[in-house]
């Protein structure tokens, strides 16, 4: 290292690409640990295979709660993800290398709330189908439903993303991060319950998808400033 | 490279009930290097998390080149690089993969350059292994790597020292008097002698009351 390289520091990367090198790390991450990145799938699954086990094996019967059941699955599995948001990168010390690094800290817990819902999100949203299938949802449903679910997760990746940055520093925070975030995630459970249910009747589910969209971008307008905030008091 | 200078006046930091940091001050300009020394529990690591803007102290002011570093805590943290007790790595990428991320993030740099700093720190071998393969030692190597590939001019050290061998020990000596000959500064929690010139290196006990 030379004396200019030593002067050139205050000409770093800019934040965009910042982001971007936060988004691929999470990402080449959660593919080494593939355990963690299939257990809310595998949640979702189990979740969503047992009610017709508990109910009745009745298609009309299913069909009625498959809203439900389908929103509350999701969320519950988005959930179990949540966890791991940030408390590894604070226990190895690179959440704190992030918040020193000059680079805004929004943006790039930003990018990692949308690695987050890249792996859980999305994969929830392709993978809601087939469950929806399983409760005898018919098949001109099933596009609602995987809009419905994908639109919706991007607001609880957000949402959960405060959660997750404020229960940081404490010890087995599972249950404290619940109790934070379902509570915030219930219009999200309400409105994509109600898409899904017009869905899965024929109706018009634009105006409640509309409203999970609108809580979307509220949640990428607010969400990533709580977060970081939180980072910062969690961390201190 | 211009005239920098670290300026702590009048630090009092609690941490619940204990009073860690009792009216700390002192000034290190460029070219100099700060040893911060004292018992365990004595404050060192909570005085270099302070001083990096991590932990508010309740009272007293921290300045960079004659400003408040809470007036622009990004322009300060874009001149800083801390290395904390453990290196930040991840466990399940390489060391030239984390190297990549976490200096990418900062500023833009080229391979060479990051293998040159691996090279310098005996990390090249290792450095395509993922980093829960490798030693403490080796993991402090990288670390190490990283300071210098952050090239910025004020370095925070807790106990940079730790787990490396005699040869690592006497290259960070090294490196800090390197840095310190390009008009750089130090702060660091080290216990042992540094080998670096005298004139250069000042200390700071904490006690541990």
């Amino acid at each position: 290292m030379n004396t200019s390289v030593l002067e050139a520091s205050s000409t770093g990367t800019s934040a965009l690409e910042a982001a971007r090198l936060m988004l691929a790390r999470d990402i080449r991450l959660a593919l080494r640990k593939r355990g963690q990145l299939v257990q809310p799938l595998a949640f979702f699954a189990i979740v969503t295979t047992l009610f017709p086990l508990g109910i009745s094996p009745e298609l009309s019967r299913l069909r009625d709660v498959a809203p439900g059941v389908l929103w509350v699955a999701a969320l519950l599995s988005s959930l179990l993800a949540l966890e791991f948001l940030f408390r590894d990168d604070a226990q190895d010390g690179t959440l704190e290398q992030h918040v020193l690094s000059g680079q805004s800290l929004t943006w790039l817990l930003f990018a990692k709330t949308v690695a987050h819902w890249l792996l859980t999100g999305l994969p929830l949203a392709v993978m809601a189908p087939l469950a929806a299938l399983s409760l005898g949802v018919p098949a001109a449903a099933l596009s609602g439903i995987v809009v419905s679910v994908a639109i919706g997760s991007v607001a609880l990746s957000l949402i959960g993303s405060i959660g997750a940055a404020l229960t940081l520093g404490v010890k087995r925070s599972g249950a404290l991060l619940s109790l934070l975030t379902l509570p915030l995630s219930m219009p999200v459970l309400i409105f994509g319950a109600r898409a899904t249910d017009l869905a899965i009747k024929g109706a018009g589910f634009a105006p409640p998808l509309y409203l999970l969209g609108a809580l979307a971008v509220l949640g990428i307008t607010l969400a990533p400033l709580a977060a970081a905030a939180a980072v910062r008091i969690s961390l201190e | 490279m211009p005239e920098r200078r670290l300026q702590a006046e009048n630090l009092h930091l609690w941490r619940g009930d204990r009073h860690v940091l009792r009216g700390v001050k002192f000034c290190v300009n460029s070219g100099e290097c700060l040893q911060i020394t004292g018992g365990n529990g004595a404050g060192k690591t909570s005085l270099l998390r302070t001083l990096s803007g991590l932990m508010y102290p309740e009272e007293g002011t921290i300045s960079w080149c004659g400003d408040n570093i809470r007036r622009d805590l990004a322009a300060f943290h874009a001149d800083l690089a801390y290395i904390g007790h453990e290196p930040p790595l991840k466990p399940d990428l390489t060391a030239q993969e984390n190297l990549r991320y976490w200096e990418g993030v900062r500023r833009k740099f080229a391979t060479h350059e990051m293998n040159n700093e691996l090279g310098r720190l005996g990390a090249d071998q290792w450095a395509n292994r993922p980093v829960r393969t490798l030693s403490a030692g080796q993991k402090r190597r990288v670390a190490l790597a990283g300071l210098l590939l952050m090239a910025a001019p004020l370095w925070l050290l807790d106990e940079p020292t730790t787990n490396l061998d005699a040869a690592g020990q006497r290259l960070v000596g090294t490196l800090i008097e390197e840095h310190l000959g390009r008009g750089g500064l130090v702060v660091a929690a080290i216990h042992h002698e540094l080998t670096v010139s005298a004139a250069a290196i000042r200390r700071l006990e904490l006690s541990s009351k």
